[in-house]
């Protein structure tokens, strides 16, 4: 039972990857274990930390409640997709703000916070506190992370 | 999490064929599945997966009220316009709901099928007892750490609570669940635990829910939900109403009120009693308490979740009292 695996195409970052996988591999272990994108984090792995949050279609999601089967045929961001060049906006503000400790929820942080800028909830502390509230910070860095998400939200008004 | 067989299929009646096969279960959102597969409380020998099924996330109005496609995704009908405007207690008990991540991939028919998040449910290896996991097995909860769990609609067999915001809304206004041609009330596709709590919706094997009809009205489009939590987003309700009135040409006597509870019960909770007691009355802060108070009437109470029996009549009231001031009543 254990041996059923299926091939798959996933886009990644604009890239298309062929893996083979058992049905049961979450998106989030298809990317770090398969694909080699450690950039997003398993935290609780069970879709209450939100460390990791990547898009899909350019809307954000849970990679840890996603099996990898199910978004074939989807167009995958990750973290490392972000700014490959140079930094995104939203990484360079939380940079200047100094939006994190430990650094171990910031990607996920991070992808939440370009999807709530860009969903137009990010209009008011109050706004971005309750719509980025799937993103679990145990360093306590939320103030700050409230700043940087604010920052970017204004400069794009 | 164990593994299983993964079709992915291609229309309603392909999935429904698949769901004959034994274990089969359909993946939607998968936030509920998932997450129950990874506690092991879901074991699934084959995974249907309908996301990829399209024309099933319609949002479509009419003349007497809309209908909503059962892969709608939950923040889809939360910011929906039309929603917005005729059915405001749905799309609050919707943003209210989870998270931004959770509620962009989970769908309308998906969530109404979520389990309790009863810890002792969730635990097989740390508690073998559950009559909802294994029925006759016992009821690890009654006689443990129950704050979070209900006083109204428990049985001996279980006192798990119904973790919705949506469904509470729908039991206020009236919807009816769709599963292909059959269509049941929303008050009666949710099931009392009684002796069987392994039985939580009144939905046959194989059958699927295709869409939620909620019938439009002058108390729906009037309404609120209000979700009270121990902390301020990202969280089940420790006691939560959707309320909807409709005040007579006086702006004071009561024509119509809906009143729905979340957090304190076994299933969705329509409050029948306080409705009952406001209908005709002219609305009055004493009427109000006077009414909220019938809500908890025959509340059992288990150890730590008194405090629900203190708190829901102030929801009640505070919900109706919001609507009050936003001028919309």
């Amino acid at each position: 039972m254990t041996d059923r695996t299926i091939p798959l195409r996933l886009e990644i970052n604009g890239r298309s990857h062929a893996l083979e996988v058992e049905p049961r591999v979450t998106l989030l272990d298809a990317l770090r274990e398969q694909a080699g994108l450690t950039g997003t984090k398993k935290g609780c792995d069970q879709g209450q930390c939100g460390a990791c949050t990547v898009h899909v279609n350019g809307v954000r999601v849970l990679a840890c409640l996603t099996l990898a089967a199910q978004v074939e045929g989807r167009s995958i961001t990750t973290i490392e997709g972000l700014g490959e060049s140079e930094l995104h906006p939203v990484q360079a503000a939380f940079l200047e703000q100094d939006a994190f400790q430990c650094g171990y929820c910031t990607p996920g942080q991070i992808m939440s916070a370009v999807a709530c800028i860009r969903e137009g909830h990010a209009g008011s502390d109050d706004e971005i506190r309750e719509y980025m509230s799937g993103n679990l910070c145990r360093c306590g860095a939320y103030p700050n992370i409230v700043a940087a998400v604010r920052q970017v939200a204004e400069a794009m008004r | 999490m164990r593994n299983f067989t993964y079709l992915r299929v291609g229309s309603v009646e392909e999935a429904r064929r698949a769901l004959g096969q034994a274990g089969a279960t359909l993946l939607a959102g998968g936030t509920t599945l998932l997450d129950l597969a990874k506690c092991g409380v879901a074991e699934p020998e084959t995974v249907v997966d309908i996301t990829h099924l399209s024309g099933l996330d319609a949002i479509v109005f009419d003349a007497t009220g809309v209908t909503i496609g059962a892969l709608a995704k939950m923040s889809t009908v939360a910011a929906d316009r039309g929603i917005r405007e005729q059915f405001p207690a749905i799309s609050e008990s919707l943003w209210q709901a989870a998270s931004a991540q959770l509620r962009n991939m989970a769908t309308i028919g998906g969530n109404l099928m979520q389990r309790t998040r009863c810890p002792y449910f969730r635990d097989p290896v740390a508690f073998p007892a559950c009559n909802k996991r294994a029925p006759g097995s016992g009821c690890a909860a009654i006689g443990g750490a129950t704050r979070h769990h209900a006083v109204l609609g428990t049985s001996e067999a279980c006192i798990a609570t119904n973790p919705g915001d949506l469904a509470v809304a729908l039991v206020a206004f009236g919807a009816e669940i769709l599963l292909g041609e059959r269509r049941i009330a929303a008050d009666d596709f949710f099931l009392l635990p009684g002796s069987t709590p392994q039985r939580e919706h009144a939905i046959a094997p194989g059958e699927i829910i295709t869409a939620i009809r909620i019938p439009a009205s002058a108390a729906a489009r009037r309404s609120t939900y209000l979700k009270v939590r121990d902390r301020q987003s990202y969280e089940f309700a420790a006691a939560s109403a959707a309320v909807g009135l409709a005040l007579e040409a006086d702006g004071r006597t009561i024509r119509d009120i809906r009143v729905a509870l979340g957090g304190i019960a076994t299933k969705p909770w329509r409050a029948h009693a306080v409705e009952a007691a406001l209908k005709g009355q002219k609305l009055s802060r004493e009427a109000i308490d006077h009414a909220a108070r019938l809500a908890t009437e025959g509340a059992v109470i288990h150890g730590d979740n008194r405090y629900k029996t203190c708190l829901t009549p102030r929801v009640i009231a505070r919900a109706i009292i919001n609507l009050k001031l936003r001028g919309i009543a």
